[in-house]
């Protein structure tokens, strides 16, 4: 990976960290193209092959409607996020459109209890430069923390 | 095992619940003893799981972890996962396939029907140490549980005398019970787990309430997935212990009777409608039949989305949700899809099942500083009887009927 690519997806996973824990949760789904894979999946399906995942949308639209449930159906305890992204790697192939790893912890406070790590794990993405902007066309969140403490609310 | 001193409860009474049956340890080891490990059948798995020979999983009944095998005659097993040596637990993978177990510390090991069949060192090294001679291999097998399967799911009992299954289900949850698993064979599409600090009976009354699930669920009662004006209706089998909520869907519309509802978000509309795309799959109009099959699980059908979740209480405060999603084999992509975009709705971060794993925590943590205190149901009045609708909490009475006879109290 050239430094100058690392530079600019350092930039993209930060702007995304501090988007998801300052918000407004609304830009989030501008961070993926029109049609999209965005999937949070414990680790052992992902090992195994399995399928399922605990959060699937596959365009926009569906970003779209997470943020409408978490904003207006939902019903949980306040709480607070903190994104920690590091170990970003990319592959060199092309330059509007590349495989890019890194891992994940996102910790989580709530009002009457110790902050806790509420989800560990890595990113599996594909990135696409899609008119001057860096965009995800695939999110892979595949965390290893396969046993969830209580709820996940907000996106990782 | 502790004596049971603090839990006032007038005799006969199933409209009122100490908050101390929350959180109790001496409740919870007897609960563990008598429910658990008494005369009940315990989900543990699925066939599909263990398709080939020397196949396991490991899962739990109750506290306790327990082995699930299938042997080369294609009989299953299941056993205690302790060593009889020294106690370690001796299986730690989800699931595998091996012959045998061996134990880590002394490499014990066991068969598929938890036999034990060797032990280093037995006879000594050298002519020194060894076992004692009237040690015998086969007074150290691994307690064996009693198995039974039906139509690919697996259950399990500690119990010797435990009743066939088709009885402990009773007509009209086996019926129900047989209408999702129908023969065919069963594809598991992956699972998900979650730790909810509350007590496991919270999890078990969630899915026998369909008073909350009209009001909690904005997501259900906007798109008119559960509504209380709905055509529905609560089966139980004569002792209370299971139960059944059975709902057709309706529409995206507010009706006078169910004004009372101050969260529906009546112009809420899906961005992307693929989300939920429901199609009938089953004989009859149910689109939702949520089945509790005591003691630890539940079979949902919400739309097109099959899960079975299984409770694994830790101790009085938390329990651990394991969720088995699953379709049929001859599903086609396209309703393999559905279930899995349909599946946004459950689990740890559902539309639907969200609500309730935040509530169970509220729940606690109301019960845990009141524990004196006690809860009412007393929706639809103080009967036990399977009803027409909605608007009820009777399968709740009926849960704390039976439970009270097992339990004592
Ligand atoms: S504890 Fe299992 S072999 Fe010793
Ligand atoms: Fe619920």
């Amino acid at each position: 990976m050239t430094f100058e690519r690392w530079l600019v997806l350092q930039k993209l996973y930060n702007d995304y960290a501090s988007s998801l824990d300052d918000g407004p949760l609304s830009d989030w789904p501008d961070f993926f193209t029109e049609k999209c894979l965005y999937l949070i999946q414990p680790r052992d399906n992902y090992d195994a092959g399995l399928p399922m995942a605990v959060v699937r949308c596959e365009s926009r639209g569906m970003l779209q409607d997470r943020v409408n449930a978490v904003q207006e159906t939902i019903m949980f305890e306040p709480r607070y996020l903190r994104h920690h992204i590091t170990n970003i790697e990319a592959d060199d192939a092309s330059s509007d459109e590349f495989q890019v790893r890194a891992n994940y912890s996102v910790i989580e406070v709530l009002n009457d209890d110790l902050p806790r790590i509420l989800s560990a794990g890595r990113y599996l993405d594909t990135v696409v430069l899609e008119n001057g902007l860096l965009r995800f066309k695939e999110k892979r969140v595949i965390y290893d923390s396969v046993l969830v403490p209580n709820s996940l609310i907000y996106p990782l | 095992m502790g004596e049971i001193s603090s839990i006032n409860w007038p005799a006969g009474d199933f409209t009122r619940v100490p908050y101390r049956l929350y959180t109790d340890a001496d409740v919870f080891e007897r609960e563990m003893e008598r429910i658990f490990q008494g005369s009940t059948w315990a989900y543990v798995g699925l066939e599909s799981e263990l398709a080939e020979t020397w196949d396991y999983l490991t899962t739990q009944i109750g506290n306790r972890s327990v082995v699930v095998t299938r042997d080369d005659k294609g009989e299953l097993h299941a056993f205690a996962n302790r060593c009889a040596h020294r106690g370690v637990k001796v299986c730690r993978q989800q699931r595998g396939n091996s012959r045998f177990f061996i134990c880590p510390y002394h490499q014990w090991s066991y068969d598929a029907e938890g036999r034990l069949r060797g032990v280093p060192f037995i006879k000594g090294v050298g002519g020194k140490g060894g076992m004692p001679d009237d040690f015998s291999q086969d007074d150290n097998a691994l307690p064996r549980l009693k198995v039974a399967a039906r139509n690919g799911v697996i259950f399990a009992s500690f119990s010797e005398d435990v009743e066939d299954l088709e009885d402990y289900l009773g007509e009209t949850n086996l019926q129900y019970f047989d209408r999702v698993f129908d023969g065919r064979g069963l594809k598991v599409l992956g699972y998900s787990r979650q730790l909810i600090p509350g007590n496991w009976k919270l999890m078990f009354e969630n899915i026998k309430d369909p008073y909350h699930a009209s009001l909690l669920h904005v997501f259900l009662v906007t798109f008119g997935l559960f509504r209380a004006d709905q055509e529905s209706r609560v089966a139980m089998d004569d002792t209370g212990r299971h139960a059944l909520l059975i709902s057709r869907k309706g529409e995206q519309k507010v009706s006078a009777s169910i004004s009372d509802i101050k969260n529906l978000k009546e112009d809420l509309v899906l961005a992307d409608p693929r989300l939920l795309d429901p199609v009938k799959e089953f004989p009859d109009d149910a689109t939702v039949v949520m089945q509790t099959i005591w003691p630890n699980l539940i079979v949902q059908q919400q739309s097109n989305t099959l899960a079975l979740r299984q409770i694994r209480p830790r101790n009085a405060g938390s329990f651990e949700l394991h969720w088995t999603f699953f379709g049929y084999e001859d599903d086609s992509d396209e309703m393999q899809t559905r279930r899995l975009r349909q599946a946004n709705l459950m689990s740890s971060a559902g539309f639907v099942s969200a609500d309730d794993s935040e509530v169970i925590k509220m729940a606690q943590d109301g019960v845990r500083q009141y524990a004196d205190d006690a809860g009412l149901l007393l929706l639809d009045g103080r009967g036990t009887k399977d009803t027409p609708h909605m608007v009820t909490e009777v399968a709740l009475r009926a849960f704390y009927k039976h439970y009270r006879k097992v339990m004592g109290l």
